[in-house]
């Protein structure tokens, strides 16, 4: 590690200026003369909710946007970025939300794309093994040169996403939304990875929404609001302080709850077992109960059958053993328009796709379960379906013109309460929520985690699925952390965060527990 | 945290062992239709066997070759009955599901090869004439050298992420241009760097609207397919309708044996005594597996036809990586359009590529994308198609226009049967459009 500090303190690194970048898409103006400094062996937060202009920022900053004004510019010199390549040369590299991986590539193949080693045009694979062990043993992240990187976990993923930039020793390193896929230990070792390079004399750009995070970590904050920088602070700052920065006025981080009321016994799953197309066994003989009046969290990193459990309760999916019972009917092979009669509201984990209807109004998307309702003789009975819009829109605090605007056009947070507004709108037995908050300002989760605890208290059996620990602590009355298709565990919400991470990794709760107890007492012994 | 040391965690990076699977649906159905499949084609074996009488002859050399081999005599409805037992045994084998994959891969090639010695004896039963295998294999690889080119152009285009259902016009185009220019030079070469310009330049229209004014694939395909058959239509009605002799008449590459290779017996005659564009279609499948699997473009190029933002974010020019490689597969369906004039009858027809294209098209299917088992499924549907040819004089009881239908038949059964779920690369047929 020393060689390396000396290597990179040799560049004499200088600070990064972005001066004054603007950039507008038609008439959203997305950067606002933005004006920031990276400065080496520091890490510089930047936080602002979805859609506040970070990532548009940081794709200027990496060549793969064309700012309208303003400058970039390493100790004077100003910086021409016109593509990722020229981004990369000046010593900036990028640790994409959104893996920039090729799935069906090997380890080594993602490492060198685009700058692959080899004589006369030929690809050089040994290189690239060899590349991939050096730089796995220098920074000790360790990683299989020959394993295909979609049969790897999205932490290692992420992994192989950092090692592509140090191979190419960037200097000014941007993560951006790198924690929203890991686990709360693979968050901490990330940190320790950021800090490390820090500690190296890199100058760390971190993108966030998640307050925690911020203040764990972070030298130097800077807050975005709708593009323009509202205001810097210090890793001291309270996150309730950074909270009403981001989001422009004060914002109530908790979910005002009274303990539930438990009703009678609504979703019983009994071996529930699921499988996906290709055959694979997704949900393994899964046994739950929830009860009316209670809101039951399935933690648990992504992709460890969660969805898969969601939709097939809806019938998209199929159950290839064991029973779901909902309020006393055989639910388990119906199909999706038998189980929302059945009393199942659904709000799916991606809105865009499975949501809604884009192209149609807010006013048509409300009844879209419903139109046999709204309609007399084959004909849609236009004037209730646009009283109903009124109520709803009214309701549901949907910011928009007019019921007629294309639920497209909205802002993430409103096309999830158009949708939330549907599935609540007739008396619900269960109401089935996936990753209901997902890429939602912080304004417009405070209303939806409101609305869904008022449902809860209308005697509804309510599931979510999240895999965002502070949602689900906020909501749940019982945790189910669920890892490889089964429950580790079901516990009592206010468990601490790394016993929960430590199930999410498919440890069982006494066990966690004990394990977190004793490296407590072990670090006070320090 | 004194020492800044990135932890090396628990999980090392490999992948973790896999969820339990059970068979999947598509599998099942797969399974399923290829042994219902199987059967019906048993049934009908046990069905000819009645009507099959007297001997079936299987020459292994023609009266040509330089070392005899046997004459094979089978007789006729012992052989179809065996070969219809087999393949009702492969066909229980799919049926049942009991068995593991490899046993299910030995059953499936017991149970096709079955089929075809099955069927050639009971087409060949009876007849006084002979059935020369050596003919039919060298009709074979002549036949599929069109389709193998094909095949080969349509894996580095849509490796690249660009559809190509164009690649019947392209034929179309190339053998027109070699014809043409073949007629006027009479040069055999001058034929070939026409029809390679004429494919590449098809490809070049294909890339340029699809890359750069965003047009559907399909969409664009078909059109180009329509533009090809009218253009040379239009041009040899126009330009060659009227002097035949001088625009139409153009030299035949002539079969080039291989010294001493081509004396091995039984093979020498298959593979050493071909044009040289039957030879080249052989190079060319390594060459283009080379190309894509070896180098450093080919990584590129499959970079771009799986995930083009993630190629673009490490430095690769998208578009021009996707022009390329869309052109040089250009480059090889002209050699393929080369065959129909210079590599066999010498002179154009309107429309003469007769869904050549569309077959190779199916065997890049069938052949999953890789150059190396889409060129082997082209040599497939090559031996049906010659199949046809080589049946037809032994007066066999099928029809010959249902020989004719061969191929086609064979290319519904094999795409909808026996192949089932492919994976086409990831982002085919998408554009890419810059944020």
């Amino acid at each position: 590690m020393s060689t390396a500090t000396h290597e990179v303190a040799s560049q004499a690194p200088e600070v990064l200026h972005l001066d004054g970048i603007t950039k507008r898409f038609g008439s959203l103006t997305a950067n606002d003369s933005i004006t920031l400094g990276l400065v080496p062996g520091r890490i510089h937060c930047l936080l602002g909710e979805n859609g506040a202009g970070k990532s548009t920022l940081m794709n200027i900053l990496f060549g793969l946007l064309r700012a309208d004004e303003g400058t970039i510019s390493v100790g004077g010199n100003v910086l021409h970025l016109e593509n990722p390549k020229q981004a990369m040369a000046a010593g900036i590299g990028m640790v994409h939300q959104h893996f920039m991986l090729i799935p069906v590539f090997t380890v080594a193949e993602n490492m060198v794309l685009g700058r692959e080693p080899g004589r006369f045009g030929k690809l050089d694979l040994n290189g690239a093994r060899k590349l991939v062990r050096q730089l796995s043993d220098r920074y000790r992240l360790d990683v299989d040169p020959d394993a295909l990187v979609e049969d790897l976990p999205v932490g290692i993923q992420q992994r192989v996403e950092i090692l592509k930039a140090l191979a190419n020793d960037a200097r000014y390193l941007i993560f951006d939304e790198p924690t929203a896929v890991l686990t709360p230990q693979e968050i901490d070792e990330l940190m320790v990875v950021m800090r490390t390079l820090r500690d190296e004399g890199r100058a760390i750009c971190f993108i966030t929404h998640k307050l925690r995070e911020v203040v764990a970590v972070a030298d130097d904050i800077t807050v975005i609001r709708r593009g323009k920088v509202v205001g810097e602070a210090t890793p001291d700052a309270s996150e309730g302080d950074l909270a009403e920065l981001m989001v422009g006025r004060a914002v109530n981080l908790t979910v005002d709850k009274a303990p539930p009321t438990l009703g009678k016994e609504r979703l019983v799953l009994t071996d529930f077992t699921v499988a996906n197309a290709a055959g694979t066994i997704v949900v393994d003989h899964l046994n739950l109960t929830v009860s009316g009046g209670e809101i039951v969290c399935i933690a648990g990193v992504q992709g460890n059958g969660q969805t898969e459990l969601a939709e097939a309760l809806l019938g998209t999916m199929a159950v290839i053993h064991g029973t779901a019972i909902l309020d006393g009917v055989d639910v388990t092979h119906m199909p999706p328009k038998k189980t929302i009669e059945a009393g199942l509201g659904f709000v799916p984990e991606d809105r865009q796709r499975d949501g809604f209807v884009g192209d149609f109004s807010i006013a048509e998307n409300l009844v879209l379960n419903r139109t046999t309702s709204f309609s007399s003789v084959g004909n849609l009975d236009l004037g209730r379906i646009r009283s109903n819009a009124d109520e709803r829109i009214e309701e549901f605090d949907i910011r928009t013109s007019s019921q007629s605007q294309p639920v497209r056009s909205l802002s993430g947070g409103n096309q999830q309460k158009v949708v939330l507004a549907r599935e609540l709108s007739r008396p619900l037995s269960l109401l089935v929520a996936n990753q209901p908050t997902r890429g939602v300002d912080v304004g417009a989760i405070e209303f939806l985690h409101n609305r869904i605890v008022k449902e809860r208290d209308r005697d509804t059996a309510v599931l979510i699925v999240s895999t965002e620990l502070e949602e689900v602590e906020s909501l749940a009355d019982r945790i189910a952390v669920m890892y490889r298709g089964r429950i580790v565990g079901v516990v009592e919400p206010d468990t601490p965060r790394d016993v929960l991470g430590l199930m999410m990794a498919g440890v069982p709760f006494e066990e966690a527990a004990r394990s977190v107890e004793k490296s407590r007492t072990e670090h006070a012994d320090v | 945290m004194s020492t800044p040391v990135i932890v090396n965690n628990t999980a090392a990076g490999t992948p973790p062992p896999a969820l339990r699977k059970v068979e999947a649906r598509e599998n099942r159905i797969q399974r399923l239709s290829t042994g219902v499949l199987l059967a019906v084609i048993g049934l009908m074996l046990v069905w000819g066997t009645f009507g099959t009488a007297g001997d079936a002859k299987i020459a292994l050399s023609d009266a040509f070759d330089a070392v005899q081999l046997p004459t094979i005599v089978l007789p006729g409805a012992v052989t179809v009955a065996l070969c219809a037992v087999l393949v009702l045994g492969a066909a229980l084998a799919y049926l049942s599901g009991r068995f593991n994959k490899r046993a299910m891969t030995i059953a499936g090639v017991v149970g096709g090869v079955a089929l075809l010695i099955g069927f050639i004896t009971w087409a060949a039963a009876g007849s006084m004439a002979v059935f020369t295998m050596t003919n039919q294999l060298q009709g074979t690889l002549a036949v599929a050298t069109p389709l193998v080119f094909g095949a080969l152009c349509g894996a580095l285009s849509e490796r690249a992420g660009v559809v190509n259902i164009a690649i019947e016009g392209q034929f179309l185009t190339a053998a027109f241009a070699g014809a043409i220019t073949g007629s006027l030079t009479k040069s055999l070469l001058a034929a070939l760097i026409a029809a390679i310009l004429a494919g590449m330049a098809m490809g070049a229209l294909l890339a340029l609207f699809t890359l750069k004014y965003f047009v559907d694939h399909v969409v664009l395909g078909v059109v180009i397919n329509l533009l090809a058959a009218g253009l040379t239509g239009f041009l040899f009605h126009q330009l060659v309708g009227s002097d035949t002799a001088k625009y139409n008449a153009v030299p035949i590459m002539q079969r080039i044996p291989i010294p001493g290779l081509e004396k091995i017996p039984f093979l020498g005659p298959i593979l050493f005594n071909q044009t040289a564009l039957a030879y080249l279609a052989i190079l060319m499948v390594p060459a283009v597996w080379f190309l894509l699997f070896k180098t450093k473009w080919g990584l590129r190029v499959r970079a771009v036809g799986e995930h083009p933002h993630a190629a673009d974010t490490v430095g690769i020019n998208v578009v021009a990586t996707k022009f390329s490689s869309v052109v040089l597969g250009g480059a090889m369906a002209g050699l393929g359009g080369a065959y129909f004039t210079i590599g066999s009858t010498g002179a154009f027809r309107p429309d003469m590529t007769v869904g050549n294209g569309f077959i190779a098209l199916a065997a890049l299917i069938m052949g999953r994308w890789h150059p190396v088992w889409a060129a082997l499924m082209a040599v497939f549907f090559g031996f049906v198609t010659q199949l046809g040819q080589t049946l037809n004089p032994l007066g066999s009881p099928i029809d010959s226009q249902f020989l004719l239908m061969l191929p086609y038949v064979a290319t519904i059964i094999a795409v909808a049967g026996l192949v089932g779920r492919v994976r086409a690369p990831a982002a085919d047929g998408e554009h890419f459009v810059k944020e």
